[in-house]
Order: C-alpha cells, then structure tokens, then sequence
C-alpha cells in the first residue's frame, strides 16, 4: 500500500534494520530450543549454538522429573474450564449488549471497562482470604473462576464488536417466526459467531496457559499447579541443568508455537483488539 | 433494533452471569480491598479501624518511595524505547513488500511466550559462566562478567530489558495498523514536494496515527503500575531492594508478612492513580484531542 513512498534503493538498509530487530526477537528463542536439545555436558564448550550432537533424550528426562503428565494435564484443564466458562458468560453478556441493548446496559458496559484497568493488586487479597473461606483454594474450580471473571470483559467486548455487525433482518425474521429470546441467541447468533468464538477462545487459553501471578498465590500443592509456576519451581530445582530447564520450557512454548502457526491472523488481531478499542 | 420490545427483562438474564462471576472475583474484594486499607488487620482476629494511619505510614517508609520511584522510572523506560523502537520498525514495514508477514510473526511472537519462559531464556543468557558472558569470554571479550539481574545498578533496567523485549512487538502491530490507515495521497503529494523519508514520518504519519499512538501510551502508563512477573522471577525486587517495584512490596506485605491493612492502602493508592490516569485521558478526549 505505501510501497510508493519508499524508494526501491531505500530496502535494503530497511530490510537489514528489520532484519536486526527480527534476530534480537527470534535469536533468543532459538537458543533457549537449541538449549533444549544439547546435551548437558556440551554447555560449558558450546553456550550459544547449536548442539553438535542432538539429545531429545532432554524432553522424556524433564517430562519424569517434572512430573509433567500430570502437570499437563493441570495446565490443560485450567485451559478448557477457563476458555468454557469464560466464552459462556461472555457470549450471553456479548449479545444481549449487542443486540438486545437492554436499558441501562452503559452502566453494565463501563462496569466492565474499569474492571480491565483495575489492577489486580487492589483485589488479590481479599480474594484469596475469600477463597480461603470458602475453601477453593488449591483447587482447580477456584482458579478457572477467577480466570474467566478475569478474561471475560475483554471476551464481552470482543464478541459484543462482532455481534454487533451481524445483520438485524435475520434477528427480526427469527422474531417472527415466532422464536424466543434464547432460541435467537441458540440457532441465529451462536452459529454466525464461530471465527469470534474462535478468536476467544485462543486469547482466553493463551492467557491462561501464560498466567503467573494468580496461579502462583492460589495454588501452592505441587500437585495442582500449572504449567507455568512448575517450571518456575523447576528452574530453582534444576538451576544449573540448562538442558532440562530448556527442554521443560519448551514444552511449554510447543503448543502456543503450533497454535501461532495455524492461527497468526487471530491471535494478533484478537491480542491487540485491546489496544485498538472499540 | 429492539428483539424484546416487550419482555426487556430477559435481555438482563443475558448479562447477569457475567456481572456476577466479574463482581464475585473482582468487583466485591475489590470494594473489600478498598474498606481494609483503613484497618490494622493481620487476616486473622479482630479488625482494628486505624483511619488514615497506614497511608501516613506509607508516605513515611523508604522502600514504598523506592518502589514507587522504581515504577516511575520504569514507565518512562517503556514510554521511550520501546515505543521509538516500534514505530521505527512500523514505520519501515510499511515500505517493504516481501517478507512483511515474516517479520511481523518474529516481531510478535515474544508477546506470546509466558513471562516464565522469557525470564529463564534471558536468566540463562545474562548468566555470567554461560550464555552471553561465557560466550564473550571464549572469544577474549570481557562483558557481562556478572549477570545484570544481581548487580544493584542494572537489576531494574535488566528486568525492564527483558519485559520490553516481550512487549515491544505487540506496539509494532498496533502501530502498523493505524499506518496502514493512513491515505497513500498524502504520501505522494509529500514525494511531489520532495520531503525526505524522515520529514514525511514526522508531518504525515505521525499526525495521522496520533490517535492509535495516545493510546499506545495511555495503555503502557497503566500496564506499569501493576508490573509484578518480570520483577519477581528475574530479580525478586532485590538485590537490597534496588529493583523493587509497587507491586512486589505490595506482594511480600500480603503473602510473606500478612500486612493486609498495609497492602490494602498499597493496593488502593495503585487503583486510585489508574483511574486518574483513566480520567486524563478521558478528560483530554473530551476537550476535543483526537485519541
């Protein structure tokens, strides 16, 4: 589109500029996966490039010691329960504030928007006194609720933008079939809002998957934590294993790797839909 | 269009599980949050009310002014490099036909990585022995002999380094889309005019994504007051607190001392200075400023 405003002599100082700035984002990453698959005794020689020798035996070896067949399976409940509850609430709120608009539903819609801002510092506490009462912390449940009241007014925001341009003729013909409010939301609204659903839902596991500071203050058995806090513990335990630390990193980072590569467009567009508002 | 011209209750029953799930988790321990900044509680037996006096107490503690100043610093740090880095780069993409989804995938991808996972990859490569110093030493170079996390006059700047370096791709796309957005006309009446490629950033794109740009820097302020992850892995808000930020001292007096009339009035103050903020940039909206 501005293609026109560079001249072509001009590309390639631009090309190697980006070029720089593309290493210093990608290079660091690329040695944490060579890391993973070195063998440990080849750090001290070689701590920057790649292995001479490739050792997946580094994958199963962190996956035993970390205990990860469980932790994963922690990390992958959190994940669908979170990205469940989440999208629910948020689908319902994101249509009736879309299409229903029912009155006083600004007061609803600003409600949420502070929510986003506020800092999750004023309320950490108090929540965890609550959940300590009402016994959910260290427990899954209590966790996948504050992960979803967490994610859900970016969800409402995102799906509500969406609904919003679904056609009203398709509502208003619903209507006069005779459908209820419900069966609009079931049969109309729902199937049409498959790619936000979509996008949604990889933002909301994204986040979860990533998240620290909730899951490192309620959840303290090892044997509920997530992927995320387990390799902090896993980086004290192992401090000077670098080849097991890599390994349980990346196996941290293959699945958002694969999801990035099959999804680009929507999780840029979804992750940065925040920061380009409504 | 109105589907319940009727019935509009219902159209509350669509909205009542967010609005609970949200007050439940956020909105009540909040409000909480907010009422206990003005008591002595320890989080067990009887709740004292102490009026202002953890807030009096807080303007007199040293470590609290640390962090606040650690957090200052911070959000002028994020205010300028990365944000002159992203636009620069934006800038650039705009001007290049192949390879623009490659760099934008690199650009980005850090902002999709876990903060665990960012901070082992730098711990490793600011590590003295290995990563870069071991590195630099086999090739008879002294630098980064010791590891910029536990040095008293770089931990908040290494910490900062490696947040920014996660962060500063998602300012690349944000920015790129506003410059996509910007009329080409503008662009080839500059070239007609004969303005060099730094002259037409300057009066042409910058103006044009000022929008995009304001908000760019509205969210950052906000994002750097609850900064916590990048602190508390990498450095722990030491070594003898020179990387302490709002957020870890607000951590350690709630979850290691039990301080929750303290941390509350911490917490409260954080909120307070997000809604000014908020209100600033609202206010400025309504004055007639494009944001």
């Amino acid at each position: 589109m501005l293609v026109s405003n560079f001249r072509r002599k001009e590309a390639i100082p631009n090309h190697f500029i980006l070029i720089l700035f593309a290493l210093l984002a990608v290079l660091p990453i690329l040695v944490l996966f060579f890391n993973s698959i070195k063998p440990f005794s080849e750090f001290g020689l070689n701590p920057l490039g790649p292995p001479s020798e490739i050792r997946l035996q580094n994958f199963p070896d962190a996956w035993i010691a970390g205990e990860y067949t469980k932790i994963f399976f922690n990390s992958a409940k959190l994940v669908f329960g979170s990205v469940l509850l989440c999208l629910a609430v948020s689908l319902l709120a994101g249509f009736s504030l879309a299409k229903l608009n029912p009155k006083g539903s600004t007061v609803i819609a600003i409600y949420l928007l502070v929510g986003i801002s506020i800092p999750a510092q004023l309320y950490i506490l108090p929540l965890f006194l609550l959940w300590k009462e009402l016994s959910l912390l260290n427990t899954h449940v209590g966790l996948i609720i504050i992960y979803s009241a967490l994610n859900a007014p970016f969800a409402t925001f995102l799906i509500r933008s969406y609904m919003i341009r679904l056609p009203d003729e398709l509502f208003d013909a619903a209507k006069l079939d005779g459908a209820n409010t419900f069966q609009i939301f079931f049969r109309i609204a729902l199937p049409l809002s498959w790619p936000v659903i979509l996008t949604a839902g990889l933002i909301i596991g994204l986040a979860v998957w990533n998240e620290f500071l909730f899951a490192l203050t309620f959840i303290t058995d090892p044997n509920f934590k997530p992927m995320a806090t387990i390799l902090f513990s896993f980086q004290a335990r192992f401090e000077n294993n670098y080849a097991l630390q890599s390994a349980a990193a990346i196996m941290m980072v293959a699945p958002i790797a694969v999801l990035f590569m099959l999804f680009q467009r929507r999780f840029i567009s979804g992750l940065t839909s925040g920061g380009l508002k409504e | 269009m109105n589907l319940l011209s009727k019935k509009s209750y219902i159209a509350w029953y669509f909205v009542i599980p967010v609005v609970f799930i949200h007050l439940f988790v956020i909105g009540i321990p909040s409000i909480l949050s907010l009422a206990l900044c003005l008591t002595d509680w320890s989080g067990l037996g009887k709740i004292n009310y102490v009026g202002f006096e953890n807030f009096i107490e807080l303007f007199d503690d040293r470590y609290f002014k640390k962090a606040i100043f650690h957090n200052i610093l911070w959000t002028i740090i994020f205010l300028t490099v990365p944000v002159c880095i992203a636009l620069m780069c934006a800038y650039l993409l705009t001007g290049i036909k192949r390879g623009q989804m490659f760099y934008r995938l690199a650009f980005f991808f850090p902002y999709m990585l876990a903060s665990v996972v960012n901070c082992q990859i730098w711990k490793y490569l600011f590590h003295p022995i290995h990563g870069l110093g071991g590195f630099f030493e086999s090739i008879g170079i002294e630098a980064l002999a010791s590891s910029p996390f536990t040095t008293k006059e770089t931990s908040l700047y290494a910490a900062a380094f490696v947040d920014g370096w996660h962060f500063w791709g998602f300012l690349v796309v944000i920015y790129l889309t506003g410059m996509y957005q910007v009329d080409n006309h503008l662009y080839e009446a500059a070239d007609i005019e004969g303005a060099s490629k730094f002259q037409k950033f300057r009066y042409i794109t910058l103006p044009m994504i000022r929008p995009i740009f304001i908000f760019s820097l509205m969210i950052i302020i906000i994002w750097s007051v609850p900064v916590f992850d990048y602190v508390y892995i990498l450095t722990g808000g030491g070594p003898a607190y020179s990387s302490e930020v709002v957020a870890n001292y607000l951590y350690t007096h709630a979850f290691v001392r039990f301080n929750v009339g303290y941390a509350s009035a911490v917490g409260t103050l954080m909120f307070i200075y997000v809604i000014f903020i908020v209100g600033i940039f609202g206010l400025l909206r309504k004055l007639g400023w494009e944001i």
